[in-house]
């Protein structure tokens, strides 16, 4: 056990929570975007952390798992956010809510 | 040949479908010739069922038609349960319905809803034999609630008048006091046995805890008394007499009213298990209510009331058999009693449609030679009531008395004065109206000399009613005053009590004649006279072996009926006995009522012409401190169970107008509830690691 | 000067690196800003996983995030307009922030507080046997190994998913025949009139 392996999970920690707050008080759907991908990378880098730790391959082959599934995330998310915003220009996601109670 | 037995209900149901169809088209008469002939082929198979019965050994025939309910451990079928019981039932009830049926097309002809009278006759002799054939409590119920429904229908047929309507209403509550106690006792037995199936039932009545058979015989008892008319639930079935008279004769007197008498013969081996004070009570019930129902009758003007609480004391005297355990003596009087009192109340409607439908017996008289058919009809059915040997009734109810003597000595005293006045009562009608001047003349010109008639006798109703000794201008007849008393009391109601008012006059045409009613109407009539004459030919006291009737119901009462122990001297003492007091009463009556020797105001008194207030003092309870019970209910009605219904129906939009706020649209509010919830769980594993 | 010493100061560079970057990732009121604050990130992330030995996730990660991705988001925002700035001040959801705040630094206390407490063995499972890592064969290898072995179908499904995003994408993004606008939404957060429940439809 070394300090620096706690090290990686703090980091990761605080970066997680960094992309969750942006996500919850940003309002451009693109930044919330890029939050999201924050929180991803706060999670890949807990995996290789503990694949490390543990002294498994696994760890990096989930990031892998995990990039392509974040590379379809962005694309739909950006095709999502061309066809808003050809409807209505300049939409920040609370002005998309025509789905309420 | 017992396999035919569900098509005895399934004919009138099929001849009830196709009424209520094509009732209308079919007319009259063929729509009444149609429902006469189901009843008629319905009472054809219960013969031939009968005599399949006969010749199986165990003589119970159950037949499974489907399963009705199937509901976990609840499964009702509707099944048919065959046994020498339900077999004599059938016979006598598919029997006088079909002469009904006949005798109606007569006295319906020209009714405006002709085909709509006989849909109810049908449906309500389908339910009757569903009550009496069906193998559960449950289809017993169904039928039950059918007749209730068929008589409630056929009370207010004339619903035009409120009076009708108001009658039919008084009998549907009345019967739903009583069958919430049959409902009571049905959950019961389903909660003890586990099945409401009589082949299930009966047999296991046997272990039945003491405490659990009284209060399932109390509860069905308070059912029986409130199908039958005893009290203190006895108040509708005079009243019912406001439907037409056929429907007197075939539900209040002959089939629906002695339904009761059947439920406890039916669960016969649940009373004999429960505790001893249920048979006395249903024994004391029935003997008072026959008491105070024959004194009531001794007073009354109607003719169909008369009969009325006449039937209202022979069910008494059923009770009274069913009280002791003599179950069936009860079932010999139901019979014989089907027979003559139909014919009686048959006679009354041909008196009634002969005097141009009026009622009132204060302006009949001497109607034997008008109406000679009706008369001889009329003879058997009064010496069978009054209890004159050879007649059926004799039979019937002295059978009754024998066991009562053995029995009950106190009960049979009861029993001996309720017969006696039997035999008055039935002997004052029979003077009033057959016998004596005749007196509709003198109504006539008396109608002639104060016109416009009927406003004017409300008038002296108004003035001379509380003046007047309300009954009893025959002691007087030819005095004008007392007859222009007795029109006014006639058209007016009767005073105290405000439900009477069926009892009216009505205008009759100049130079009016009484006249014969048609061979429809008087053949069920001599049918029905010939019955009575040799009804007791069912049972004979004597020999042993004559007691057919008896020999045929062992196998359903065995183990819970009273045996005879009575030497054949005594039983030969009490019929003599029997027999001289109905000599003497109907004596009494023709001295009191024909020859006007003894004045007969005192046994028409006010108090016997009102019922013994029983209706009005009811009427002042329910109608004055009741009203606030009512209305307390009503408003606990509105508020706890509207409330509560409301309540919940109205929470729903509310809290569906809470929830939508936070489906407000904003994904940001959406993805701070999932951190919320992320961070709960992070929080719980927390704890966990560190504990 | 040690390996571990190299490690640690790289460590915390890049640390500061990726939480500075993250920081303005949601700090500029630019969205083009922000992105390229995302690339510092995804760098600093890169470096941190040579720095454990994964070198073939750090080569895919600036190919694809900052190679890839962060380009795809510049080009929407070069195509939607690059002056949408958001009005970051005023936030129209009540107590949004706070809470956000609460949770932000919940997640991160929590987890700081449990390894701090936890201290010695951060993993406590069986070390790996079957896919060790091991430094005599070359670490892209390795991947490959594990990635067409074990996981094996989890590939192909990924493939399809990709292949259903770039579908979707296509789809999504394609010019529509008939643009429909959306109805006019004021973005302040008035609450929904509220419908009064109707009192005559009480049931009697």
């Amino acid at each position: 056990m070394r300090g620096i392996d706690a090290g990686y999970l703090v980091l990761s920690a605080i970066l997680f929570s960094i992309g969750a707050f942006g996500l919850l008080v940003r309002r451009n759907p693109l930044v919330m975007l890029m939050c999201v991908e924050l929180m991803l990378n706060a999670v890949n880098l807990t995996f290789v952390a503990f694949g490390m730790m543990l002294g498994d391959i696994a760890g990096q082959v989930i990031v892998m798992f995990v990039l392509v599934v974040a590379a379809a995330e962005v694309v739909v998310g950006l095709g999502i956010v061309v066809a808003v915003s050809r409807r209505k220009p300049g939409a920040t996601a609370d002005d998309i809510r025509v789905l309420r109670g | 040949m017992v396999e035919l037995v569900w098509l005895i209900p399934a004919l009138p149901l099929l001849g009830f479908v196709i009424l209520v169809f094509a009732g209308r088209r079919l007319g009259e008469p063929v729509a009444g010739w149609l429902a006469t002939a189901v009843v008629a082929a319905s009472f054809v198979v219960s013969v031939i069922v009968f005599l399949g019965l006969v010749g199986l050994d165990d003589r119970v025939f159950v037949q499974t038609l489907f399963t009705w309910i199937p509901a976990g451990d609840f499964v009702v079928d509707i099944g048919l349960y065959l046994d020498p019981l339900s077999a004599a039932m059938i016979l006598f009830i598919t029997g006088i319905s079909a002469l009904i049926h006949m005798y109606s097309i007569g006295y319906m002809h020209g009714d405006e809803n002709f085909s709509k009278f006989f849909v109810y006759l049908n449906l309500f002799v389908f339910s009757m034999l569903v009550l009496v054939l069906g193998d559960n409590l449950l289809l017993t119920f169904l039928g039950w609630e059918g007749v209730g429904a068929c008589s409630y229908l056929l009370i207010s047929f004339w619903f035009g008048k409120p009076a009708n309507a108001t009658a039919g209403k008084k009998a549907f509550v009345t019967n739903r006091i009583g069958d919430w106690g049959f409902l009571v006792g049905i959950f019961m037995v389903f909660f003890t046995f586990g099945s409401l199936s009589y082949s299930d039932i009966l047999p296991a009545s046997d272990g039945l805890a003491q405490t659990t058979a009284t209060f399932i015989a109390v509860m069905l008892f308070i059912g029986a008394i409130g199908k039958s008319a005893q009290l203190p639930l006895s108040v509708w079935l005079p009243d019912a007499m406001a439907g037409p008279t056929p429907v007197s004769a075939l539900i209040h007197a002959a089939t629906m009213v002695t339904a009761g008498v059947y439920l406890l013969s039916r669960i016969n081996p649940i009373i004999a298990v429960s505790a001893d004070w249920v048979p006395m009570l249903i024994a004391w019930t029935g003997a008072i209510t026959a008491l105070l129902a024959a004194t009531v009758a001794l007073a009354q003007t109607d003719i169909k009331k008369v009969l009325a609480y006449s039937t209202v004391e022979m069910l008494g005297f059923m009770f009274l058999a069913v009280g002791i355990g003599a179950y069936w003596t009860a079932i010999f009087l139901m019979i014989v009693h089907a027979f003559f009192k139909a014919l009686l109340f048959l006679c009354a409607g041909s008196v009634i449609h002969g005097m141009h439908e009026n009622q009132d017996m204060r302006v009949m008289g001497g109607l034997r030679v008008l109406m000679p058919i009706t008369f001889i009809a009329y003879l058997a059915g009064w010496f069978s009531l009054a209890g004159i040997p050879p007649f059926s009734g004799f039979f019937g109810k002295d059978e009754i008395l024998t066991y009562v003597w053995q029995e009950n000595k106190a009960l049979w005293v009861v029993g001996m004065i309720a017969a006696f006045l039997t035999a008055i009562y039935i002997g004052r009608q029979a003077f009033m109206v057959f016998f004596g001047e005749q007196r509709w003349p003198a109504y006539l010109a008396k109608l002639a000399v104060v016109p416009p008639a009927v406003e004017a006798a409300n008038e002296a109703a108004a003035v001379g009613a509380s003046v007047d000794e309300p009954a009893g201008p025959l002691t007087d007849a030819q005095d004008e005053a007392a007859l222009a008393a007795a029109t006014a009391l006639a058209v007016s109601d009767t005073p105290g009590d405000g439900l009477d008012d069926d009892v009216e006059l009505h205008e009759l045409p100049d130079g009016f004649t009484p006249h014969e009613s048609p061979w429809l109407m008087t053949i069920p009539l001599l049918v029905l006279a010939v019955a009575s004459l040799v009804g007791g030919l069912l049972n004979l006291p004597f020999p042993r072996s004559a007691h057919y009737l008896d020999n045929w119901l062992e196998p359903v009462f065995e183990g819970s009926a009273v045996k005879l122990k009575l030497s054949t001297g005594t039983i030969v003492g009490l019929l003599t006995f029997s027999t001289v007091v109905a000599l003497l009463g109907t004596a009494f009556a023709a001295a009191a009522f024909l020859y006007k020797r003894i004045n007969a105001r005192r046994l028409e008194s006010k108090l016997f012409a009102n019922a013994w207030y029983y209706d009005t003092a009811l009427a002042k309870v329910v109608g004055g401190p009741g009203t606030g019970a009512f209305e307390a209910t009503a408003s606990f009605d509105r508020t706890v169970i509207d409330g509560a219904v409301n309540g919940v129906g109205g929470s729903v939009p509310r809290m569906g107008q809470a929830l939508r706020q936070f489906q407000n649209g904003y994904v940001r509010r959406y993805a701070l509830a999932i951190g919320v919830g992320s961070l709960l769980m992070l929080a719980f594993m927390f704890s966990r690691v560190v504990g | 000067m040690g390996t571990d010493t190299v490690e640690a100061v790289v460590f915390v560079a890049c640390a500061l690196i990726v939480l500075g970057g993250a920081f303005g990732v949601i700090w500029f009121r630019n969205p083009v800003q922000s992105a390229l604050s995302l690339v510092a990130t995804l760098f600093g992330v890169a470096v941190l996983f040579l720095n454990m030995n994964a070198q073939f996730l750090a080569a895919v990660q600036v190919i694809v995030y900052t190679g890839a991705i962060v380009v795809l988001i510049l080009f929407v925002i070069m195509l939607l307009g690059v002056d949408t700035a958001d009005d970051i001040d005023a936030e129209p959801l009540v107590g949004q922030r706070v809470i956000a705040l609460v949770i932000a630094a919940g997640v991160a206390g929590l987890v700081i507080a449990g390894v701090t407490i936890v201290g010695g063995d951060l993993v406590s499972g069986a070390r790996a046997a079957t896919a060790a890592i091991t430094d005599d064969v070359p670490n892209i290898e390795q991947i490959g190994r594990v990635l067409f072995t074990d996981y094996v179908y989890a590939l192909e499904i990924t493939a399809v998913l990709l292949t259903i995003a770039v579908v979707a994408a296509v789809v999504m993004a394609r010019k529509p025949t008939e643009v429909e606008p959306l109805p006019q939404e004021s973005s302040s957060m008035e609450p929904p009139e509220p419908v009064e429940p109707e009192a005559e439809e009480v049931f009697d």
